[in-house]
């Protein structure tokens, strides 16, 4: 059997050889799933191998490792589709789960016979040389106990620090019933710190962290987790002395990088296709409709290397792609996944995603930012009389209907006589997703992606992605702290 | 060994695990089907069939311990597994409260809670197809501002669940569970709502009527239409049952034996003390029949039980599992949660804040203005400050009845004042779900808005 994480893997031979099939199995799984009434079908095959370790109170206590493996077949008949999942891979499992997935359409279409054509992903955007699961175990131990180090080091308040590495390898193969086969080898490591700090009975939490589709050396590189850390350590000592945030409508001025979650709740997920295509959100059929100020141009791009949310193809087999959402403030696009690109009339966007094998594809967000403006960082804090200043977030939640959506600031300031101040207390933020981009008034020329950790819900499925955001003003939202 | 009995793969891992080294090893496997049916707009919309198996092995080496999981059920795949886990294991750190539970704490007996319904085993999708298009169409049918709908859905599915350890423990059980849900859309003037409702249950035949769930889902969408904003103010707070219990959630994450010993729960330090009015006690149950968070044993054999966590104000007991108690110098509680792939962690089983006397409409009734919260948005809860705040929307209350929807407001305060500042909980516990409560009411909390 190949070495999973052997760098010149190819996924086509990896499936044939662990599931013991060839291409006429493959041929005639996807021709038995397109032989009734259907549109088109795919069947996916996935193995992940991942591992994690985690750190606290000094040790690393947990060490995980874990292989799933397994196939979904999906035929899609107008805006019906069937779907069925097996973690036991034969030509006998494959053909039960693809009468089970086809039922959905009506008998009586005319069986054609699919012929497979291998072809290679669009995109190379994270070849590994080494694989970070390849690294020595003891490597990465170490690593975790020298965050704990630092930390402590940092400042004698941090009483705690909690570390968590976590990487895996998932190998994917799509065949559809046109006849592709693309596979791919994606990569994921992910750094989380967190700091606990206590000072005279108030004890406060920070943290941090990054990764991306990289090797295990990139968090190491340039003293990158020393940065992390630092970030941790720090959010938790200045949140010692926040005082109570204020509540109210004000004006918000959001860093860059993280912030960016932003755009995701604000936007993003409004315009997803399956939303649009049914008409249930507050973004449907507002395509050519100002949804933001003219300051605001904001991309979907999968296509950005090593990127955490950035893919080869995307789980349908299509070439991620470098999709303009908004153009100066103009809707101009939906992500589409292939089913809503099919019924709406338009190009699939390459954001076909799912969780899993055993979870069926939906338009999904890639790595979703703004593009940078003219204005300086310094101006834009200098042109606010009172207001907050939120300079990193935790998550965030949306009603992709109402368009109301909230995400919850962990490390904010106030701005007073155009100077960040005071440290507050996290405060939730909520807006109006079509209103709130049209008061953005300023936006900086610092464009900064955010590190690397994000995950996103939808639907109970969770897919890796990344935001970006450069300073921006908001001139009116409203913010959730108790000082009324 | 796809072929084996679930028991005897965790025999034969148990075995290898000793061979490789590993002082004490326990494993889970599990084993589920699950189907979920949706329709939207009156036609079948996705049909989905899952079987899946997954398993995993916690080796100690001495002081140390590791997992590995896998979907893999090959003999080659588990006999490397072993020998991976006890490797793995070396490598982690030496930890003195590690390892398996005292035999003396085990369940002895399994009992029988009656979680299983074997009506949903190899259920068929027409038959739910029929409960999902009259969930939906009773709510379709409400009125004629229901204009759209994201549908009606059924899911449900059945498990089973062999857990094994080297102190001899050993037992299985299955469990089924299901839901039914329906989620339309409602416009008027421009503005465009959705709301939901759903009914879980163990037993198929348990769940509530589509045309309830439809019904309750249409009203619950058409309330929200028209919304406004209000000004920010300081004014009681009334939570609906469903949004009571996600306080209850915030209390269970902080009397977690993990959270303690993390120093990240604020209500570290407060056992014993009162942190709530006489009218506020809450259980954890893990025996309760029929109930969604039951199960006849814990992550780690031990039995489940009923823990009294907040005695009429006072905070009685914390939940602990094997490892979160050692630490704390305390019992395990049977609260351990055992996923495949993760060692044990401390989980609430079915917790609920336990019904008052007053009823809700007398709760609505007493307050002269406030909020009536039936939705929360976002995650500004501050688990190690208890600070609190999050997006709301809900109804108005003005002079004791709910006068008009509001949204797009945020509600502030700490979780610890927010405790003690509970002035009434209502006669309307419903066991809907693993966390419950009854309706709820708060003196006084910020509702930040215009």
């Amino acid at each position: 059997m190949p070495n999973p994480t052997d760098g010149s893997l190819e996924p086509r031979n990896f499936f044939l050889d662990r599931f013991a099939l060839d291409d006429g199995a493959l041929e005639d799984t996807i021709g038995t799933a397109i032989a009734r009434k259907a549109d088109f079908a795919d069947i996916y095959f996935e193995f992940r191998s991942s591992e994690s370790f985690s750190l606290e109170e000094g040790i690393v206590k947990r060490a995980n490792k874990n292989i799933s493996q397994g196939a979904g077949v999906r035929v899609v008949a107008e805006d019906k589709f069937g779907c069925a999942h097996t973690d036991e891979v034969s030509t006998d499992t494959l053909r039960i789960a693809t009468e089970t997935a086809r039922a959905i359409a009506d008998s009586g279409g005319s069986e054609a016979a699919v012929a497979v054509r291998p072809a290679r992903p669009k995109h190379d955007l994270y070849s590994l040389a080494n694989h970070p699961l390849d690294v020595a175990l003891q490597e990465k131990i170490d690593l975790l106990h020298k965050i704990d180090i630092a930390a402590r080091r940092h400042d004698p308040r941090i009483t705690n620090v909690m570390a968590g590495l976590g990487i895996e390898q998932k190998i994917i193969l799509v065949v559809t019933s046109s006849g592709l086969v693309v596979g791919d080898v994606q990569p994921l490591v992910r750094l989380s710190i967190s700091c606990i700090a206590e000072d005279k009975g108030v004890r406060q939490q920070g943290t941090s962290g990054g990764g991306g589709r990289v090797e295990y050396s990139y968090v190491t590189e340039g003293d990158r987790y020393m940065k992390w850390l630092r970030t941790a350590a720090d959010q938790a000592l200045r949140n010692l002395d926040a005082v109570d945030a204020p509540a109210g409508n004000m004006t918000v001025v959001l860093g860059p990088g993280w912030p960016g979650v932003l755009l995701h709740e604000a936007v993003g997920h409004g315009l997803e296709g399956d939303f649009n295509r049914k008409q249930t959100s507050a973004f449907s059929g507002r395509i050519g409709e100002r949804v933001a100020s003219e300051l605001c141009t904001v991309v979907d791009d999968g296509t950005i290397a090593n990127r955490r949310g950035s893919l080869n193809c995307d789980d349908e087999g299509n070439p991620t792609k470098r999709n303009v959402l908004i153009e100066n403030g103009i809707l101009c696009g939906y992500l589409q996944d292939r089913m809503n690109a099919r019924l709406m009339g338009v190009e699939p966007t390459g954001n076909g995603r799912r969780e899993s094998f055993a979870h069926a594809p939906m338009p999904r967000m890639t790595n979703t930012f703004m593009l940078a403006g003219d204005s300086e960082p310094e101006d834009i804090i200098k042109s606010v009389p009172k207001g907050l200043y939120a300079a990193n977030f935790g998550g965030g939640q949306v009603d992709i209907t109402s368009g109301k959506f909230v995400f919850s600031a962990t490390e904010a300031y106030l701005i007073e006589n155009g100077k960040v101040t005071r440290p507050v207390k996290g405060a939730t933020l909520i807006g109006n997703g079509p209103e709130s981009l049209t008061e953005i008034s300023m936006v900086g020329n610092d464009l900064a992606l955010d590190e690397g950790v994000g995950t996103c819900g939808k639907d109970g499925q969770s897919v890796p992605v990344g935001v970006g955001l450069p300073t921006i003003k908001i001139d009116n939202l409203t913010v959730g702290g108790t000082q009324a | 060994m796809s072929d084996a009995s679930l028991e005897d793969i965790a025999a034969f891992l148990l075995d290898e695990a000793k061979r490789h080294g590993a002082s004490q090893a326990d494993v889970v496997v599990a084993e589920g089907d699950s189907l979920s049916v949706g329709v939207r707009l009156g036609e079948i919309e996705k049909v989905q069939r899952s079987k899946a198996r997954h398993l995993g092995l916690r080796a100690f080496a001495d002081k140390r311990s590791a997992i590995t999981s896998t979907a893999d059920f090959s003999r080659d795949s588990l006999a490397r597994l072993a020998e991976e886990s006890v490797a793995l294991a070396r490598v982690t750190a030496s930890d003195e409260y590690s390892g398996l539970p005292d035999p003396a704490e085990l369940a002895t007996e399994i009992p029988d809670l009656d979680l299983y319904d074997p009506e949903m085993v190899d259920l068929d999708a027409e038959r739910v197809t029929e409960l999902c298009l009259a969930a939906e169409a009773a709510a379709r049918n409400a009125d004629a501002r229901i204009t759209n709908s994201e549908g009606g859905e059924f899911g449900g599915g059945t498990s089973r669940v062999v857990y094994a350890a080297s102190n001899g423990f050993r037992a299985g059980y299955r469990t089924s569970s299901c839901s039914l849900s329906a989620v339309p859309v409602a416009t008027d003037n421009g503005s465009m709502e959705r709301d939901y409702w759903y009914s879980a249950k163990r037993k198929l035949a348990d769940l509530d009527s589509p045309e309830s769930i439809g019904a309750r889902a249409a009203e619950r969408a058409l309330r929200r239409l028209g919304a406004r904003k209000v000004s920010t103010a300081e004014v009681p707070v009334v939570f609906d049952p469903d949004m009571a219990a996600s306080l209850v959630g915030h209390v269970a994450s902080a009397v977690s034996g993990s959270a303690l010993y993390r120093g990240v729960s604020f209500l570290r330090d407060k056992l014993g003390s009162t942190i709530a009015p006489q009218i506020v006690t809450i259980v954890d149950e893990g025996n309760r029949a029929g109930a969604l968070g039951s199960k006849p044993f814990d992550g780690e054999g031990l039995p489940t039980r009923r823990t009294s966590v907040v005695d009429r104000g006072t905070l009685s007991s914390y939940l602990f599992d094997t490892y979160s108690a050692r630490k704390l110098d305390s019992r395990s509680t049977g609260n351990a949660s055992r996923s495949v792939a993760d060692a044990p962690g401390v989980s609430p089983t079915n917790l609920y804040l336990a019904a008052g006397d007053t009823s809700p409409e007398d709760i609505i009734g007493s307050v002269e203005s406030g909020l009536y919260v039936t939705e929360l948005m976002g995650f500004g809860v501050n688990s190690v400050t208890g600070d609190y705040s999050r997006g709301a929307s809900g109804i108005w209350i003005e002079n004791g009845e709910l006068a008009y929807p509001v949204s797009e407001i945020t509600i502030a305060g700490n979780l610890l004042a927010m405790l003690a500042g509970i002035e009434a909980v209502g006669s309307d516990l419903e066991m809907r779900r693993s966390i419950c409560s009854p309706t709820l009411k708060i003196g006084k909390m910020t509702v930040g808005g215009v």
